[in-house]
């Protein structure tokens, strides 16, 4: 048997500073990956082959269909099968030393602290800003290191925040982005879309991260942000500053905060100016959507989709918010329906809703 | 100076400006809202020549000014 696991592991063994001292390491240290997404998956399957063994997942969704082209750990016929019993079961055979706790459910201030404090590592595979708050507010109470990654289309950042040990810089993810609420109009990969190969480099470098910082070797991404551009294959750091404002939530807080809510807090409808709806128009930029009455004049040929103010109202409950990668503007006559539209659609989704102030009139007119 | 844009900035300060002179950051981003309204919309923070900056900056025409947003996808 040891045999067999020195021969496993044994081209990296060999490395110069790496040994079976490190190797140890990796074999005693445990660590969390949530998110068994585009950045877990690969994080997960390095790990287990670098003989990570002791390792949990965290993760509620189920495979989709449109998860393959960014998660191949999975295939086609597991769609609709859980993404931790998946990943478990692959790792098993990967590597049949690993002992992966799956959590089939999605991380939340209620359950949080209890599971991360197993861990002495936690790995930020999410792919939403509210899991992404809660996260670094968890690590911070536990004063647990977090290996933070994140994708936007063609680019990704990775970091180590939370980091106090070792003389680490102790940077946290709200030095760097302080208001939840601002990030409300930052598109998900599900509305602005994600080269698949992408999350695959950035989920690797967070394992390459988390297999430092068990055996100590190299300099970690500490203080440092790290983003990769893959249209220019290059990448960009920038040395991260910590920020005196800070405040560290404590637990009753931290049990008590809605993150849904304060990411998404500030995110009433903005008005946009004629000028201003004018030059994002010709940006391309917006997705304008007409709730004017069927019929009413003029006719304007900028619009995207119309749904009149009489059906929205009839719909509340169960309006439909049209899916799009540009910004929603929506657009009346006079700019009063289009504001209350632009409140109702606001409350139903994350991404800023805007409206055009003083309406076609203003426009017409200017 | 030069000026880089990350993430969801990108599709907004589109083309990047290369002629743009100023004296420091919060001329750079006043100077930035006017010609691209949408950046108002989102939220970055400024990096300067490499290394974030939280308070007005001044700039020399030799520098680079990053604006970075958050990314949220996994």
């Amino acid at each position: 048997m040891l045999k067999s696991i020195n021969e496993r592991y044994s081209r990296q063994i060999i490395l110069p500073g790496f040994g079976e001292a490190a190797q140890q390491k990796l074999q005693q240290a445990k660590v969390c990956i949530v998110g068994m997404g585009a950045l877990g998956c690969p994080a997960l399957q390095y790990l287990t082959a670098a003989g990570v063994v002791n390792m949990g997942i965290i993760d509620g969704d189920v495979v989709q269909l449109h998860n393959l082209h960014r998660q191949p750990l999975f295939f086609s016929n597991e769609v609709g099968a859980l993404k931790v019993m998946v990943a478990k079961q692959k790792m098993q055979q990967l590597n049949p030393l690993v002992n992966i706790t799956d959590y089939p459910f999605h991380i939340h201030p209620k359950n949080a602290l209890q599971i991360l404090s197993e861990y002495d590592i936690v790995i930020d595979a999410t792919d939403n800003f509210p899991t992404k708050y809660l996260l670094n507010d968890a690590c911070a109470i536990l004063q647990k290191p977090l290996v933070y990654g994140a994708v936007s289309q063609y680019e990704g950042q990775v970091s180590i925040f939370n980091n106090n040990l070792n003389g680490g810089k102790n940077i946290q993810y709200r030095d760097v982005f302080p208001d939840p609420a601002a990030t409300a109009n930052i598109q998900s990969c599900e509305q602005a879309g994600v080269l698949g190969v992408l999350p695959g480099i950035i989920g690797t470098l967070q394992a390459t991260e988390v297999i430092k910082f068990i055996t100590g070797m190299g300099q970690l991404l500490d203080g440092r942000l790290l983003t990769y551009r893959s249209l220019e294959t290059q990448f960009y750091e920038i040395e991260l500053t910590k920020n005196a404002n800070t405040v560290n939530i404590n637990v009753t807080e931290f049990q008590q905060t809605d993150y849904q809510h304060i990411c998404n807090a500030a995110s009433t409808e903005e008005s946009l100016s004629v000028d201003q709806f004018k030059q994002m128009l010709q940006q391309q930029l917006l997705f304008v959507v007409d709730v004017r009455e069927m019929g009413e004049l003029p006719h304007v040929n900028f619009v995207d989709h119309q749904i009149p103010y009489s059906q929205i109202i009839q719909a509340k409950n169960n309006l439909h918010i049209p899916v799009t990668n540009k910004n929603i503007c929506i657009i009346c006559q006079q700019g009063i329906r289009s504001r209350n539209a632009a409140t109702i659609f606001q409350s139903k989704t994350l991404q800023k809703i805007f409206h055009l102030q003083g309406g076609l009139n203003a426009y017409f007119n200017s | 100076m030069q000026v880089l844009v990350f993430g969801s900035l990108t599709d907004i300060v589109a083309p990047l400006p290369n002629d743009i002179i100023c004296d420091n950051t919060e001329q750079l981003i006043g100077l930035l809202e006017a010609k691209y309204p949408a950046i108002k919309t989102t939220t970055y923070f400024i990096a300067v020549n490499g290394k974030m900056v939280r308070e007005n900056t001044s700039l020399q025409p030799t520098d680079t000014v990053a604006l970075m947003p958050p990314f949220s996808g996994g």
